[in-house]
């Protein structure tokens, strides 16, 4: 009996004794209450001083250059600057530049293939050391190592040398002609690094400089205090920022983790957070959180398409692994698909404002293009197929001989309308399937849903059958778009090298597997144009090839979707950059 | 029993290399990528740079074995280094297990999340057991009274309502309309004078009760059916013929024969609170070992998934060994040879 309470004993103390191990810090204050008033003054001033930000995706580095991905980017940004950014129209507005080079200022050369920086003087590190070309000489040196792997060597792909003309002048030559030489250092995906701070960071040894790498010391308006990883990030304004009395907030939270709906909740219902970040969150869950008052909901409009993307080959499972869902040279085409008048059909059949309606509200807007933004370049010969129609779409395919079988599904010599569908999972997508699926219903289309968890989906292994870029189904449906406000690097992507197979580990960006000499030729001449209103006419023409052919069904616009406190004032949602692009200009 | 021990844990040894192969096996056949997470726009010949960069390139045995020096020859040694010289910041030329998201050592991930998961899931683990046992005792002993009835309601509802349901139930109480707790745990807050101790108390209320009610739950009807399994043997009736009064019956006869399953589950538990509780922590973003294994899977971060799941497999069997040994100590009859 003696043993058994004794061991009852023990567990109830040991439990006391975790429970208690924190108390003897907190007997220290006891009896200084008389501060507690100045203290809660002063801690009333830090809040409304400090900014919190609710990023639902973890960022795991602040180096943007090892980035997993979009939130290890916007982390970075505040503290690292490139040379200019993007505005909310994608015009492109200077940072560290002094201005944005052009043909008329001589900063673009005749030929096209150099472009010269002018740096803004006396801008200084947050260790109060000079910002000089160096710097942006050396930020090409890192990125383009070939031991490295940096997550934006594509802007540097054509770049031969980089060269720093005196201290605040940099030249950058290209290998051949680029009529829109923008690339290298605009927008937050390649910001400047320090030289002094990364030099012996270079190839291989990125890996190791967690110091640099989740500290990285920058010229904006903030710099990083504490980095947990995938956790939270303190900053404190950076006190030697360029523009005085700039940034009005004196510290900042980025907190990370959950999911996007208690993010919004965090923001709209309780007011623990000022910002929280990317939202696909139904938009009537949305709706329903703003009625509490505390926040509201922003939306940045950038280049996103969420689209249809149709598999002009066989995906026949029976085909197996060489044959399947393979382009080879056009001797595999798809038994229905490869038909215009069927892929014509099901872009008519789709009501876009209801997926609009349903899925996105004010976050989205029904399109009929793959290049939606800059105004410029946006197609107007497209539009007719933002109105649903039902009938044209089943006159064309009795037309085309498709007839009706006895459960209502169409059928040509032994052929049926058999889809299958796939997209990644997501709330939102798997609502807009079931609808599509209703609405080719109705025009004798069967359509079997399927959805795959994106980091299998978009994750590129070559052993898996479930990327998009593989694309074993009949058709599927993401968001793609454009870096920047060029969309030349895009259109390139439809090109009839572009397209994957195994040869190339499904590498590739052509994923309809469409090929039409016509489309090469002009997208080639895209890239050696430099007359800007010749561009946007040949922008428009691919434009229209694309989404004419069908070989892709745009559906919706999509807006990036944040949520800001109501106390929360200058914040604009940027499409086009970092959304914390300009948290300088963010006040209370 | 020290014989009986160390042969356990030299069994052990075969055991854990053959499950840090298999975990290695499925992680490597699972169809993620670590590029997976980057923005489509990211063309494939740079995807196929950062795949080498983190040494996808190499064959799967290669890749298993380095993963083992590092693991098993390299980290040991490197915390040895650290222990007998505190105060060498000096990185060590040993390469350690990195994470392929941070590109940093995933032990040190490990160690900054470990107080997070020890404090919330520990203490709620601690709390769940407290409240379990007086509950179990008590509507075993009082069988179908109101007491017993109310307490089999609510561990009924504890054991079939999961902790996402429960915990944004709590969220949208005590946050959203009541607006007395905070709903985003704020990991990095420092507790150094009453208030901020109160605030730390609170911050933790929610996640801590969320998984104690569901540990307890669990536990408590454990506990009550083990008591009523002795309350009606032979031994029990022999104690009351004798004389004995029925408190002094059920403290010394019927609870330390009960207690000896309850606390082999108890020490079957234990690593489950190092695994975190996965799910109660990502809605509270808490952010420990839990939330930690979780980004793991979602950015197929192979070397910081084999790691923690290995350590929980070290951690399984470790318990279990504790647990026999616990049932030798508790019951006489049971004697390792």
């Amino acid at each position: 009996m003696k043993n058994c309470v004794g061991f009852l004993l023990l567990l109830i103390s040991g439990c006391l004794l975790v429970a208690c191990s924190q108390s003897p810090e907190t007997s220290v204050s006891n009896g200084q209450s008389s501060d507690s008033d100045i203290e809660d003054a002063l801690l009333e001033e830090e809040v409304d001083t400090h900014l919190n930000i609710l990023y639902w995706q973890e960022p795991t580095t602040l180096n943007p250059f090892l980035s997993s991905g979009t939130k290890d980017i916007e982390a970075a940004s505040m503290i690292l600057e490139p040379l200019a950014n993007f505005d909310m129209n994608a015009k492109m507005v200077p940072t560290l530049a002094l201005e944005i080079p052009t043909r008329e200022n001589g900063g673009i050369n005749e030929e096209y293939t150099s472009i010269t920086w002018k740096l803004k003087p006396d801008v200084v590190w947050s260790d109060g050391t000079a910002f000089t070309a160096d710097d942006v000489v050396f930020t090409w040196e890192y990125c383009t190592h070939e031991e490295f792997g940096c997550f934006s060597s594509n802007y540097f792909t054509d770049v031969v040398n980089v060269i720093a003309l005196d201290p605040h002048t940099v030249r950058i030559d290209f290998a051949r002609v680029t009529p829109h030489p923008y690339g290298p250092f605009v927008g937050s995906l390649v910001p400047i690094i320090q030289k002094e701070q990364f030099k012996d960071c270079l190839g291989m040894r990125a890996q190791g400089c967690n110091e640099q790498n989740f500290g990285p010391i920058g010229t904006g308006p903030f710099k990083a205090e504490e980095f947990r990883a995938n956790d939270v990030v303190h900053y404190v304004a950076n006190e030697l920022y360029r523009e005085k009395g700039k940034p009005f907030f004196r510290s900042a939270t980025m907190k990370a983790g959950g999911d996007a709906t208690s993010a919004a909740r965090a923001v709209l219902e309780t007011g623990e957070f000022d910002y929280a970040w990317n939202l696909q969150v139904e938009p009537e869950i949305l709706e329903d959180m703003t009625k509490a008052g505390k926040g509201r909901i922003l939306f940045g409009y950038g280049s996103q398409v969420e689209r249809i993307i149709v598999n002009l080959t066989n995906v026949d499972s029976a085909l197996g692994p060489d044959r399947r869902s393979q382009y080879l040279d056009g001797s595999n085409p798809h038994p229905f698909l490869s038909e215009f008048v069927v892929r014509k059909a099901l872009s008519l059949a789709i009501d876009r404002s209801i997926l609009v309606e349903t899925g996105y509200g004010d976050g989205g807007v029904p399109t009929c293009n793959v290049v939606v933004l800059p105004p410029e370049y946006a197609s107007d010969a497209n539009d007719e197929c933002k109105v649903q129609d039902i009938d044209e779409a089943n006159r064309i395919l009795d037309e085309a001989g498709w007839v009706r079988g006895r459960d209502g599904i169409r059928e040509k010599d032994g052929t049926r309308l058999s889809i299958l569908y796939q997209t990644s999972t997501n709330s939102v997508r798997q609502g807009n399937q079931a609808f599509i699926k209703q609405m080719w219903e109705q025009i004798g289309v069967e359509t079997e849903l399927r959805n795959i968890d994106g980091s299998v989906f978009f994750g590129g292994d070559a052993a898996s059958p479930d990327t998009y870029q593989k694309f074993f189904a009949d058709v599927q449906m993401y968001t793609s778009n454009f870096d920047g406000d060029d969309p030349t690097q895009y259109l390139r992507g439809w090109r009839c090298s572009e397209i994957p197979d195994p040869d190339k580990a499904w590498a590739g960006s052509n994923i309809p597997r469409a090929c039409s000499e016509e489309y090469d030729n002009l997208v080639e001449k895209l890239s050696s144009v430099a007359d800007r209103e010749e561009r946007a006419e040949i922008i428009k023409s691919l434009n229209d090839m694309v989404v004419q052919n069908y070989w892709e069904i745009p559906l919706v616009h999509r807006a990036r979707v944040s949520a800001a406190a109501n106390s929360l004032k200058g914040v604009e949602l940027n499409g086009w950059d970092s959304e914390l692009w300009d948290v300088e200009n963010w006040h209370r | 029993m020290l014989k009986y021990v160390s042969r356990r844990l030299l069994f052990a040894i075969p055991t854990l290399i053959a499950i840090s192969f298999i975990l290695f096996a499925l992680l490597d056949l699972a169809p993620s990528d670590p590029t997976g997470q980057l923005p489509l726009t990211i063309p494939d010949e740079v995807r196929q740079e950062i795949r080498d960069s983190l040494g996808l390139d190499e064959p799967f045995h290669i890749r298993y074995l380095k993963w083992m020096e590092q693991f098993f020859i390299n980290e040991p040694l490197n915390l040895i280094d650290k222990l007998l010289d505190p105060n060498d910041t000096s990185p060590s030329s040993r390469v350690r297990v990195l994470s392929w998201q941070q590109r940093s050592p995933v032990v040190d991930l490990i160690v900054e999340r470990l107080p997070q998961t020890m404090w919330v899931v520990g203490l709620s683990y601690v709390v769940g057991i407290l409240i379990a046992l007086p509950i179990g005792i008590v509507s075993a002993y009082k069988q179908y009274s109101w007491f017993d009835q109310i307490g089999t309601f609510v561990s009924m509802l504890g054991f079939s309502v999961p902790t996402f349901f429960t915990g944004i139930l709590a969220i949208t109480i005590f946050s959203v309309s009541l607006s007395w707790l905070p709903m985003v745990y704020d990991t990095t807050h420092k507790v150094d004078d009453l208030s901020s101790l109160w605030f730390q108390i609170k911050q933790m209320a929610m996640p801590v009760l969320v998984l104690a009610f569901y540990n307890a739950a669990q536990l408590s009807r454990f506990m009550r059916a083990s008591i009523l399994e002795n309350l009606n043997l032979d031994y029990v009736r022999t104690a009351r013929a004798k004389g004995l009064k029925d408190r002094a019956i059920l403290v010394g006869h019927i609870l330390r024969n009960s207690m000896i399953p309850v606390v082999t589950m108890i020490a079957l538990g234990v690593p489950t609170i190092f695994g975190g509780a996965i799910v109660t922590e990502q809605i509270f973003r808490v952010n420990g070992l839990g939330a930690l294994l979780i980004d793991g899977i979602q950015a197929a971060d192979i070397p910081l998934v084999q790691t923690l799941t290995f350590l929980f497999a070290v951690l399984i069997v470790l318990f279990n060994l504790v647990a026999d040994v616990l049932y030798g100590i508790l019951d006489p009859r049971i004697r390792y040879s």
